[in-house]
């Protein structure tokens, strides 16, 4: 194959292990929305929060990375069910957009919080491991492991979301949540167990992007918008659409990276976006 | 109350005359520019079009006219005109898919929010152009002794710029008391929560909705026109970017976004807190550069939950209710 | 087994009920006649917690309810199949039931062969979603649910409204036969002939207060029923 190509499939193949990653991430702030109608704002800043945690357990307080991770995890639920309880819960009631302002806040609190924590220099887990070869390709093993990881939790919380009661209570709620004490479910419990899932989600998507990409306070911004546009995309609160339009949003990243500067793929796939929104307002999954 | 406001303008137009210091004076022109900005912010807002991407339009103001005047020396009376054109497309291109199709609230504080933020990675991925983030500033007009130069819109003379903000600042406030005149509050009520019952009064949803959204957008454009020329820098994190379309919500909401000068009160309120801010940590500030945004943060927080109408809003509502009771009481 | 005394419940400053009290003993069918707007499905509400009492008591087998949240109250006994079904359209049939034993989920196998025992059509229908059953298999499924949680007491808010009336019969079969099973019910109706039938008392609420009450053979005899409600 002509050096031009090899390049170019490597690019689709990462995009497709970026879609795995994208897909995880939407499927939390997805999740959080269908259940409790409320967007976190403030997503992708608790991921950051979950690098950190991994980072800091591993480096300054030596635990292997196999049990900083879950540690980073449940670290990250636990602050997501805290969200709830203290940030959303009190304007549940509110107008809409107070939900959404004020998880805003959040975004600004936690990224000025890690700054006063950790300062504004670029961390590095510093894991080094052997690109994997396929032909003459060369792909990066942690973008397969974070891939192969991203799918198994998104299997997962399907497996939950559709085999247990809780589960199950998690998606009754978002259909009728004024009959659920009728069943016997105390509704603010489910919200803080969902809360508490989409941060175990965001968890899981910090300690993958930990072993591929640096850490900082900002980190946030540059796959908060992407995550939002994904779930609007894919039709705010479907899980299914969600997923399908990471994969399509990895593609235009990563291809689009490919031939232009890597901005200029986020911003390709933005104008994409944009033209699905005057072709299908719902998502591209959605029903009328 | 006419007169009342009368006076007060009267007061405002004679601070440069009291010989005020540089400092001071640069103080109450960033005040006015960002009140002016969070007042067209909240022009949306308070109908419930809260967008989080305002930062787009200041930044496509600010950065369209300086790089129009470095690159291809058009002048800024040029330059503005096309830089809230550009605007009025970026506003047109998100507002009518969503309205049209009546997307609001969060969709629509999500797509406006990613519009902030692709705006910021535009102006960077031009670093050719735009110089990336370490921001750009425009070609000075002001060598040999100048102090002015009206084809550039470059004044080193603060004074001048304070008449030119305050006059955009009192226009701002008549557009927003305009909008609020020519709208009848059934309208306006109308188009917040009850869009059917709108469309049954023979009220083109969409059509307002895009006209209060393009007015918003142009002045946002403007007002980043005016934070170019007169800070003479500018940088895609403070003129673009998910940072600056947020801290205008903070403004409008802290000081109160349904009525007409919480916007302005909330400027001040930003602006003192920082320096306070400032002034009481002293060295520790410089040490902790992002103690001023956590307390923001928490603050915004704090503010949604206990006073989302604001710090006027809820003056008013206060002093609406101290009038009532005494005036219940005896009867 | 449940006793309601004095009982008074409403929306913010709308009052709908006004001192109601009642009493359904263990084994018995007892049905709430009204018009609409009469206070029936907020005596319902009021009964399962769904509303806070502003005034009187509800006490289930002796104990009181009024304190006790309303996701607990399914732990006291009572199911509540609520107005217009209310099933949840986008889960399947069988998960739909697995809501109903939320609260018991170690007897989710026992009490779903039970029920598709009792309602051999939902067991055929298990996968598909409740939202795309018609109207009379969803007040089936929306009883099964309820029933799911091993309830002592039913509480029916209007189980034949909006279903045609060869439908309504079947409905009200099964009412019968649900009540044959030992179950107590509280049903509230509008269709007064029909349920009439099935019930062993009746209760008359008319704008949030309680008229007559008796036997539900004298009750179909009476002429103040008849006055008000079949307009003779």
């Amino acid at each position: 194959m002509e050096i031009f190509d090899i390049f170019l499939l490597e690019a689709v193949v990462n995009g497709i292990l970026l879609g795995g990653l994208l897909a995880l991430l939407s499927l939390g702030l997805n999740l959080i929305f269908g259940v409790i109608d409320v967007v976190w704002i403030c997503y992708a800043e608790l991921i950051m929060i979950g690098m950190y945690a991994v980072f800091m357990l591993h480096t300054q307080q030596g635990w292997p990375l196999l049990a900083a991770m879950p540690a980073g995890i449940a670290i990250v639920a636990a602050l997501g069910a805290a969200l709830h309880q203290f940030v959303i819960r009190p304007v549940l009631a509110a107008e809409p957009i107070n939900q959404l302002l004020v998880t805003g806040g959040m975004l600004f609190l936690l990224q000025a919080a890690a700054t006063l924590a950790f300062g504004i220099d670029f961390r590095n887990l510093g894991v080094r491991m052997q690109p994997i070869l396929v032909g003459e390709m060369s792909i990066s093993a942690p973008r397969v492991i974070a891939f192969v990881a991203a799918l198994a939790g998104v299997g997962a919380t399907w497996l939950l979301l559709s085999r247990t009661f809780i589960g199950t209570a998690i998606r009754a709620i978002s259909q009728d949540r004024a009959i659920m004490p009728l069943m016997g479910v105390n509704p603010d419990r489910v919200f803080v167990i969902t809360s508490a899932l989409g941060g175990a989600l965001a968890g899981l998507g910090a300690c993958l992007l930990v072993l591929q990409y640096d850490i900082h306070p900002a980190i946030g911004l540059s796959f908060g918008p992407i995550t939002f546009l994904i779930c609007v995309l894919g039709g705010l609160g479907n899980l299914l659409g969600g997923l399908v339009a990471a994969f399509i949003f990895a593609q235009f990243i990563s291809v689009g990276g490919f031939f232009f500067h890597l901005e200029w793929g986020y911003v390709i796939a933005f104008a994409f976006f944009i033209a699905v929104m005057f072709w299908r307002p719902q998502g591209i999954l959605g029903g009328k | 109350m006419k007169p009342l406001a009368w006076i007060g303008v009267a007061a405002l137009a004679a601070v440069p005359l009291t010989g005020i210091g540089n400092y001071p004076l640069h103080l109450i022109i960033m005040c006015l520019l960002w009140a002016y900005v969070y007042t067209s912010w909240s022009i949306m807002g308070r109908l419930g079009l809260v967008s989080l991407g305002h930062g787009a339009f200041l930044g496509i103001g600010a950065y369209t006219v300086v790089m129009l005047w470095n690159h291809y020396g058009f002048s800024p009376w040029l330059g503005a005109p096309l830089a809230v054109l550009l605007s009025l497309a970026a506003a047109l291109l998100i507002g009518l898919p969503c309205f049209r199709f009546r997307i609001v609230g969060h969709y629509f504080a999500l797509v406006t929010l990613a519009l902030s933020e692709v705006t910021r990675l535009v102006i960077v991925a031009l670093r050719d152009h735009t110089g990336g983030s370490l921001g750009a500033t425009p070609n000075t007009a002001l060598a040999q002794g100048n102090t002015w130069s009206l084809d550039a819109l470059q004044f080193s003379d603060k004074r001048v710029w304070f008449y030119v903000i305050l006059a955009f600042w009192l226009a701002g406030l008549w557009i927003w008391a305009r909008l609020d005149r020519s709208m009848t509050r059934l309208a306006l009520d109308a188009i917040t929560h009850e869009e059917d019952a709108a469309a049954s009064v023979g009220i083109n949803v969409t059509r307002s909705k895009l006209f209060v959204t393009l007015v918003s957008a142009g002045m946002t454009s403007v007002g980043g026109v005016l934070y170019a020329q007169y800070q003479l820098y500018i940088n895609p994190e403070t003129v673009s970017g998910i940072g600056i379309s947020l801290q205008m919500v903070f403004g409008a909401i802290a000081g109160g976004m349904f009525v007409m000068l919480g916007p302005t009160v909330g400027a001040v309120f930003t602006l003192l807190l920082q320096e306070g801010l400032r002034l009481a940590l002293g060295d520790a500030f410089k040490q902790f550069p992002a103690l001023d945004l956590a307390i923001y943060g928490l603050m915004l927080v704090l503010f949604i939950i206990y006073m989302p109408k604001g710090i006027l809003g809820a003056a008013l509502e206060w002093r609406a209710r101290r009038r009532a009771t005494p005036a219940a009481a005896p009867g | 087994m449940l006793a309601v005394s004095n009982l008074s419940a409403g929306y913010g400053s709308f009052q709908a009920l006004f001192g109601v009290s009642l009493e359904v003993r263990a084994g018995e069918s007892v049905a709430v006649l009204g018009p609409n707007g009469a206070g029936k499905t907020t005596l319902l509400r009021a009964i399962s917690k769904l509303i806070d009492a502003s005034a009187g008591e509800i006490t289930m087998e002796g104990a009181r309810l009024n304190e006790v949240p309303a996701h607990e109250v399914i732990g006291r006994g009572i199911a509540h199949v609520p107005e217009n079904r209310r099933l949840f359209p986008r889960l399947t049939v069988e998960e739909n039931l697995r809501m109903g034993a939320f609260s018991s989920r170690k007897k989710f196998p026992e009490r779903l062969k039970f029920v598709y025992g009792l309602f051999p059509r939902m067991e055929e229908r298990c996968g598909q979603l409740a939202g795309t059953l018609s109207g009379g298999e969803q007040q089936m499924c929306a009883i099964a649910r309820a029933l799911m949680s091993g309830p002592k007491l039913l509480l029916l808010d209007e189980p034949s409204a909006g279903l045609a009336p060869v439908v309504v019969q079947s409905i009200f079969a099964l009412v019968k036969r649900i009540c044959a099973e030992g179950f107590t019910v509280l049903i509230v109706e509008q269709n007064v002939q029909q349920v009439l039938k099935v019930v062993d008392r009746a209760y008359l609420l008319e704008t949030g207060r309680i008229k007559s009450s008796g036997d539900a053979a004298a009750l179909a005899a009476s002429s103040e029923l008849k006055r008000a409600y079949l307009g003779l």
